[in-house]
Order: C-alpha cells, then structure tokens, then sequence
C-alpha cells in the first residue's frame, strides 16, 4: 500500500529517532554481552518494527517494498544485531505465509509474527546443503494420510534459539527429483523432537543468534505445508529470498551510511602535521569513493523496489543490488577503518565492530558468488530466448 | 474532562542553530523542524491522564503556518484524539497566540490546558501565564507532578532551591518541565492511523484576534565566540591570576 508521503516522512523520522536515541547508544553493550536487552525488545514490539512487511488485515504496517526499504535504510544505520531481533519476521521467517500460504496458514500466524508474539525463523540451510539449496536432505515421511515425520538437522538458523515457527524446507520426494521434490512445512518450534545446537561462535553481529535446529521424527500435520502442496517448497524458498535481497541490500546500505558518516566525522576532528586529516586529499580520496558507492546503491534498491511494487519482475536486478551493495558496504567498511587509522583498529570506535558485523551480509540469503550466477544465467536465457 | 494542549513548531533540538546573515533572524530553511520538547511532555502526560480515565479527549493545537499541521499530526500519532490548527503566516507573539488560545478554550471548555513551560526557539516563557491571565483561570508553571482528583489539581513545581507543592482549582493553566515525565514514541500503526484523525482549521481572524506583530526585533546576533583558555603552571600562579588579572576572589 502507498503510503501518503507525509506520513511516510513520519514514519521514517521515527524510526530514525529510535535508532538514535534508542539503539546506538546501546550498540556496544549489546556486542560485550551477545544480547539484545528484552526491554529494547519491548520497545521494538511497541514500535510496530517486527510487522512492517505484513498487510494491515493481519495486523501489520503492510508497507510495500519501496516504503519498506526507506525503513530498513535507517535500521541499517545501527547494529545488525538489532535489525535481526525483528528482522526475520518482516522477511525470510514470514514471506513464505504470506506469499504461498493458504489463508488459513495467514490467519493462524501473520498477526502474531506482526506484533511480534511470535518469532518466525527461516530453515532452509543444512549441514550438506547451502548454496546448493536444491540438495536438502531433511526428510518428510508420509506418517499415516494425515500426518508427516520430519527428520534432519539444518544449520545456522538465524533466530532458531528464539524461533516459535520454522518455515522449514524438507524433501517430500526422492533425491532424484532435486528441487522438484522439496516441500515447505509450518513446523512449530515446541513439536516434540526438535532440538537445538549451541548458539554459533560468530566473527560479528553478536546479540544476534544462529543455531543448528535438530529434527528426530518430528510428526506435523498435513495442512502445515505452506499452500497445501507438495513439491512447491523450493520455489516457496527462491520468492522469499528474491524479495529478501533488496531488504538486505538496503540493510547494507544504511550499515554503508552510518560507515561513511563515523569516517567524515573523524577526519574532521582527527588532527595530523598541524591540520585535520580530512583536509588531505587522499582522505578526501576514500570519503568520496565511499559516498558515491553509497549512492550507487542507494539509487539501485528504490528503483528496484519501485518496480518491483508496480509489478514488474525485478529478480535478475535485486540480485544486482545484493551483489553490490554487499560488497560495496565490505569496501565502505575497509575505507572507514582505514581512514580511522590504528583508531579503526581497536573496539572503541564502532567502526571495527562494523567491519566484521557487514561480513555477513555476503555471505548469507545467497553468497556474491551465487548472485553472480543468479544474474548471469537469468542474462543467457534472456538471450537465448531472443536469439 | 478535555485536555487542550497546544504545541509549537520549532527548529529540531538537534539542529545546530545559524543566524541569518542579514541578522534579521535565525535560519529556518531547510532546516528539520520538529515539536517543541517541553510541549511533547505535556501531550505525554495529558495521554497518561487519559490512560487514567481522567480526560476523555485530548485536543492538540498549533499556531503557525501550513505546516505545523506535521507538528499536530505527532500529537495525534502520539495520542491526541483531534486537532486545531490556527494558520498564520505572521510571525507569532505570545500575547497574540495566548488571545487565540483564550478564544479556542472559551469555545472548547477543556479542564485542563497543558503546555511546555517554554518553547526551545524564543524561550519566551510568556504566553502560559497570559493565557491563565486572560482566562481568569488558576496557573501553576515548571510542574514536574501532577495529581489529578476531586476537580482539583496537585501539582510540585520546580522553583529556585526546591519545589513547591500547590493544590490548585481546574479549570487551570499548567506549564510543565523537563522531569515530568518521558515522552513515548509514536509507535509506527498509530503514526498511520493518526492521518485519519480530523484537524480543524482557521485563522486568527476566524477566533476575532489581531496577532499583528507588537514588538520590533532590531538585530539577531550569534554569542561571542569562546576565547581559549591557559594552562597555568602551578596552583600559586593560579590563585595570582585569578586574584589579579580576573579579579574573582
């Protein structure tokens, strides 16, 4: 839904003001301690953050992907930390619902992920399947006609230690049929038969948490598959990756943002041979670099979310944007500890904290690697097609 | 009970403030503007008054150009059930926003009307006490309680080496100061549904009130800059220096 520009301008400021006054202040205590504080939680379930992406009929905000990535931008602007405490309800924990879930399926969890009761998690990822996510080994017996057995272990499940749902991707079908026979499955986290590993030991991004998420014949009814079909998960899977890449992509832009802010802001008070060092011009040199790569992908995302909320098919161009404003923000984030010196270097400036909190962001929801393929094979058969 | 609360429209406590180069004034364009600190208090806690089943209505009005509409629709997002905006473009007075907001409260008939105690732009700290003046309405300003019962309003206020505690009839004015209370944020859904919520607008000359300017601003100059300090050697020559050069003790 479109929202009036005026209140989307409100909108944006507060959610800036949160961050601002609520979240950076807290960002180095949330790191030391490898947690988001439940009061902050509190104050993001109050905000209305973990229903932005879901329609107002289900108790969200419904804001469509060009509004969504203005929000996010200013979210990127602190810790990741904080943007996953909420943010795998507004993408990968909840866009299965509600792109190819049955209205029942909408009904029973879109409200209570949208105001945040519930923490919805994304298990695709397993121990022999990542980038080769067509390759998933969990497996979902025929219990009966009404039931299924689900059997497996999946890895680094972002919020699983927290998780109340699991839109879960299991092989209904035999290996042969690779991507063909993958199903998705609503598996509620208190089933008897799921366990979780110890929480991940991550380079960054602490307070955030992943875990291995264990199944041992866990039995879930037929209608917990996502639209009522089997065989339909693997696509299930790539539509919610395709929409969750220009809201990373714009995660990565407001982290690139908030880098390039902290670097000016030193250069011009940092003093070296009797002036400050953003008067040399190969400071000046980064600086510049950095804002105009952040306004490359600035520029990127919100024309591909505005396309992508006219209707137009955007996937090869939102693979563009996760490939560059990921490495973009990777070379943003090597500039500002550069420009900060030995400064950059130590904990105490945030700059170093970010440099390996933005890490991830190549890694994860499709490595550069897999976008590269995304975006060159979708070009080959643009061309075949033509030719 | 209803509760007026009038807010101002003013530069963002977080902008650094510039004087126009002609002296005329401080920069307002393209500046951020945002409401007044001390008015973001009084609509939290006529909200709090509400939530307490003490106020049934909160009405937030602001007078000013188009665009303290925005200013309005914070309150509103916030908790404010309606607004009025009073649009002028003349450069506003506090004697002439305390006639309006007379004309506004006569017609309204609110219990109470809470407002910061002071804007962050002029730091006039004028137009709370004109107001109670010209209603014949009791006052208290700088209120950092508030107790609400029997028709009647206790309140501490924050004076020169303490507080002091009232117990004042309603209807009355209040000015209210920083620790009060925390202001909420306007949580996202009610930031959306605060657009469908109605604001009343007029003019000054709808309310029958001149706010035709009465005083006459000469010139709009930046504080001195601070001169640098000295590092003295030893606390003698400290005590010398402050004995014999500034002369402080």
């Amino acid at each position: 839904m479109a929202l009036d520009p005026q209140v989307m301008d409100q909108l944006v400021e507060a959610v800036r003001r949160f961050v601002e006054e609520r979240l950076i202040p807290r960002e180095r205590e949330v790191a030391e301690a490898d947690l988001v504080p439940d009061e902050l939680i509190a104050e993001m379930k109050a905000l209305g953050l973990f229903g932005l992406s879901i329609p107002e009929e289900y108790g969200g905000l419904g804001l469509d992907l060009a509004e969504e990535v203005r929000v996010v931008q200013e979210l990127g602007r602190t810790s990741p930390a904080f943007r996953s405490v909420f943010g795998t309800n507004v993408g990968i924990g909840s866009q299965g619902i509600l792109i190819d879930g049955t209205e029942e399926q909408k009904r029973a969890y879109l409200p209570r992920l949208a105001s945040g009761e519930l923490i919805g998690s994304f298990a695709l990822t397993e121990p022999e399947a990542g980038s080769d996510a067509a390759s998933v080994r969990t497996r979902a017996e025929k219990d009966g006609n009404t039931h299924y057995r689900i059997t497996g272990t999946k890895r680094f499940i972002t919020n699983a230690p927290r998780a109340g749902v699991f839109t879960l991707m299991a092989r209904t079908g035999s290996q042969e049929d690779g991507a063909r026979g993958i199903t998705a499955f609503l598996v509620d986290a208190d089933i008897p038969g799921i366990t979780l590993g110890k929480p991940d030991r991550k380079m960054g991004q602490q307070g955030a948490h992943t875990c291995d998420v264990n199944l041992d014949n866990v039995r879930v009814p037929a209608e917990a598959i996502i639209g009522g079909r089997e065989g339909q998960g693997f696509k299930t899977a790539m539509k919610v990756l395709d929409r969750g890449r220009l809201h990373l992509s714009a995660v990565a832009v407001g982290a690139a943002r908030r880098l390039i802010d902290e670097s000016l802001a030193y250069a011009m008070d940092r003093k070296q041979f009797g002036q400050r060092i953003a008067d040399f011009q190969l400071i000046q040199a980064m600086l510049a670099d950095s804002e105009t790569e952040w306004l490359a992908g600035k520029s990127l995302i919100e024309a591909a979310a505005r396309d992508y909320d006219a209707g137009t098919d955007v996937a090869r161009r939102a693979a563009c944007a996760k490939l560059f404003c990921t490495e973009m923000v990777g070379r943003v984030a090597d500039r500002a500890v550069q420009i900060h010196g030995g400064a950059g270097y130590v904990a105490d400036f945030p700059v170093e904290r970010f440099y390996r909190d933005v890490r991830l962001f190549r890694l994860y929801e499709g490595t550069s690697q897999i976008q590269q393929l995304v975006i060159a094979r979708s070009m080959i058969r643009e061309a075949e097609r033509e030719g | 009970m209803k509760i007026l609360v009038p807010v101002k429209r003013v530069v963002d406590y977080n902008v650094k403030i510039r004087v126009k180069a002609d002296g005329t004034g401080v920069e307002t364009q393209n500046v951020k503007m945002s409401m007044n600190p001390f008015d973001e208090i009084a609509v939290e806690q006529a909200i709090r008054l509400k939530e307490a089943g003490l106020a049934e209505e909160i009405i937030a009005v602001s007078l000013g150009v188009t665009q303290s509409q925005e200013t309005i629709r914070t309150a509103l997002a916030m908790g404010a059930d309606r607004g009025i905006l009073v649009e002028t473009d003349e450069a506003l007075e506090p004697l002439g926003v305390a006639k309006c907001l007379q004309k506004i409260a006569e017609k309204e008939g609110p219990g109470l009307i809470l407002m910061g105690k002071q804007a962050i732009d002029d730091d006039a700290n004028q137009t709370p006490q004109m107001l109670s003046a010209l209603l014949g309405w009791a006052q208290a300003t700088y209120v950092s309680k508030l107790e609400i019962a029997d028709g009647k309003a206790k309140v501490k206020r924050e004076i020169d080496g303490g507080l002091e505690n009232l117990e004042i009839a309603l209807p009355a004015v209040l000015s209210v100061d920083l620790r009060l209370n925390e202001p909420r944020y306007a949580s996202l859904p009610n930031i959306m549904k605060a657009k469908k919520k109605p604001i009343d607008t007029m003019s000054p000359a709808d309310l029958g009130v001149d706010v035709s300017p009465r005083l006459v601003t000469l010139k709009v100059t930046e504080p001195p800059k601070r001169a640098g300090g000295v590092k003295v050697e030893s606390v003698a020559e400290l005590v010398d220096k402050l004995r014999n050069e500034a002369k402080v003790i």
